[in-house]
């Protein structure tokens, strides 16, 4: 579905992204996981056109979408959410959802039909749909959601999910992941995933990418990766531990 | 009928009837003075078009000069009616809009900078104006000529009431618009591009198209009101309809009065020229710079402690004291 190669990013003299290549199936989860600066969201900023890449290539249902900006690379299908949540403030929550709704997905929706499709998103995230509550009053848990929920009503084919479980407690943290299970199953929805919580990731996954210092160090299912030195080494030696 | 929509009515009702109210000697004075408010009620509700979403431009007078100069110039020159010259100056104010809105967008020039990027465009227009004085009249500026009696096709008309209404016409026209924009699907595209570009652009929303819409239209209905009120004065000057000191005295009526609210730019220009009216008569010529010293001290005043205006906290309050009831019942 997505076939990213030799995709490079370098700021100045600093390489972000070192040729990185890999590919995203239809209808998996696929987990991109790595120590910090290792480049997951440069990488997530590059193929949602965030970003100018300096190399490479990014192919998305056999068309070449680098070079295109955010907005068109939008309406061809692939959504992302910010790692932090990054609400428009001045709009109301259902606001916030209806105008992605509106216009992001591949033909703009009508603005009733756009409000429609928002409350139906707000409903599956949890959140209200009343069109005077403010994202103030949203806390870390809420505000992912509505991250969730903006990127979704965009009707999106690939979803970027940029650490949807930082800062969660552990309820808020099983709920995101059902939910995450819940976009691909009912909606068919194909996720990438980033996180820093690696036993969760592990365990919901159908695949994992690992970066390095910008570089793909391994790609294959959690538990093959989780054994594979050189990651263990990334880490500083740690073992991922899947619980 | 809610009160507001009532007290709305009752003050349009008494604005229609206007020029034919009573005032004794004053009648004239006084329909120049709303003539002047409509008008530039209507330019501070064009600049609050885009000042509501973080497109602060401290050089609207640029738009403003265009409008009225070419439509003068065109008229005095090839006796062009200004029905059609203000076409002419609309189209060619919108191209200057998309030139200059065009590259701010690509290259993400916002907030301060784009403030600074306005501000030389204004100042641009006005020493161009000066600069080409063979046909421009420099800074002495230039007279409408006059049609001889009252004309449609030159927009001349000895008596104010045509004027007043003609005015009130348009600053209706503008406050349509206004409702129109905050009520659309582009006003919430346009916020959230004033508060976040790149989530903006991440949904799906075309910055650039947006930026280069709001400002051409804003520069647009600036521009007709710059030949409103050239064909009022009948006399177009450089500082009067362009660079900074015009260009500031829109922005200053806007933030004064609240740059959210529909009637947010009219209460502010209405209380800045009752202001200018006021303070003139009292100082005359003793204090020049008086009025726009103590517009100035007003202005630091309202942005830190009244930021969405007079119009706009009022409005604010009122309606916090309606809902404090209606929770208590709840």
């Amino acid at each position: 579905m997505l076939t990213v190669s030799g995709l490079t990013k370098q700021f100045g003299g600093f390489t972000a992204l070192n040729g990185v290549s890999f590919e995203v199936r239809e209808g998996e989860i696929l987990g991109l996981i790595g120590p910090n600066g290792s480049g997951k969201t440069t990488a997530f900023n590059c193929i949602s056109g965030a970003l100018p890449r300096t190399a490479g290539s990014i192919r998305f249902r056999g068309e070449e979408i680098a070079g295109l900006t955010p907005d068109a690379i939008c309406h061809r299908g692939i959504a992302r959410t910010f790692q932090i949540p990054r609400p428009f403030r001045k709009l109301s929550i259902l606001e916030n959802v209806a105008v992605a709704a509106h216009f992001g997905g591949a033909q703009r929706n009508a603005e009733a039909e756009a409000r429609r499709r928002a409350r139906e998103t707000l409903e599956l995230v949890g959140l209200p749909a009343d069109p005077a509550a403010s994202p103030a009053l949203l806390g870390a848990g809420g505000l992912k959601k509505l991250e969730l929920a903006r990127a979704l009503a965009t009707g999106p084919k690939l979803l970027l999910a940029d650490e949807s479980l930082g800062g969660l407690d552990h309820a808020e943290m099983s709920g995101a992941v059902e939910l995450l299970r819940r976009i691909r199953g009912e909606l068919g929805i194909t996720i990438v995933w980033v996180e820093h919580i690696m036993a969760t990731l592990m365990r919901v996954v159908d695949r994992v990418v690992v970066l390095d210092h910008g570089e793909t160090i391994a790609e294959g299912r959690p538990l093959e990766v989780a054994e594979d030195p050189r990651v263990v080494e990334a880490y500083l030696g740690e073992k991922i531990v899947l619980a | 009928m809610t009160p507001g929509r009532a007290l709305g009515l009752a003050l349009a009702a008494l604005l229609a009837a206007g020029p034919f109210l009573p005032l004794g000697g004053m009648k004239e004075y006084g329909l120049h003075v709303m003539v002047q408010i409509f008008i530039w009620s209507f330019i501070g509700g064009a600049w609050s078009l885009m000042g509501r979403f973080r497109l602060v431009s401290l050089g609207h007078g640029a738009f403003l000069g265009l409008g009225a100069y070419a439509t003068t110039l065109l008229w005095n020159s090839w006796g062009l009616t200004p029905w059609l010259g203000g076409v002419l100056a609309v189209l060619l104010t919108a191209v200057v809009a998309v030139i200059v809105a065009y590259p701010c967008s690509r290259f993400q020039v916002v907030g301060h900078y784009f403030a600074l990027v306005t501000l030389a465009v204004g100042e641009v227009v006005r020493l161009l104006i000066i600069a080409e004085r063979n046909w421009t009249g420099g800074s002495l500026g230039v007279s409408l000529r006059p049609a001889g009696r009252d004309s449609l096709v030159a927009m001349q008309f000895a008596d104010k009431r045509v004027f007043y209404y003609a005015a009130f016409v348009l600053w209706l026209l503008g406050l349509w618009v206004w409702a129109r924009v905050d009520r659309s699907m582009a006003r919430s595209a346009m916020e959230a591009i004033g508060e976040d570009e790149t989530a903006a652009a991440s949904v799906g929303i075309h910055i650039t198209r947006f930026k280069i819409g709001i400002t051409v239209l804003s520069a647009s209905l600036t521009a007709v009101g710059g030949v409103a009120y050239a064909q009022y004065i009948s006399y177009v000057n450089p500082d009067t309809l362009a660079g900074i000191g015009v260009s500031l005295r829109i922005v200053f009526a806007v933030v004064l009065g609240g740059m959210y609210s529909l009637l947010g730019a009219t209460v502010g220009t209405a209380l800045t020229i009752a202001l200018g009216e006021y303070l003139r008569i009292v100082f005359g010529l003793r204090f020049i710079g008086m009025a726009e010293t103590i517009y100035g001290l007003l202005l630091i005043v309202f942005i830190i402690f009244l930021p969405s205006g007079i119009y706009g906290s009022l409005r604010d309050l009122v309606q916090r004291l309606r809902s404090a009831p209606a929770r208590a019942e709840a």
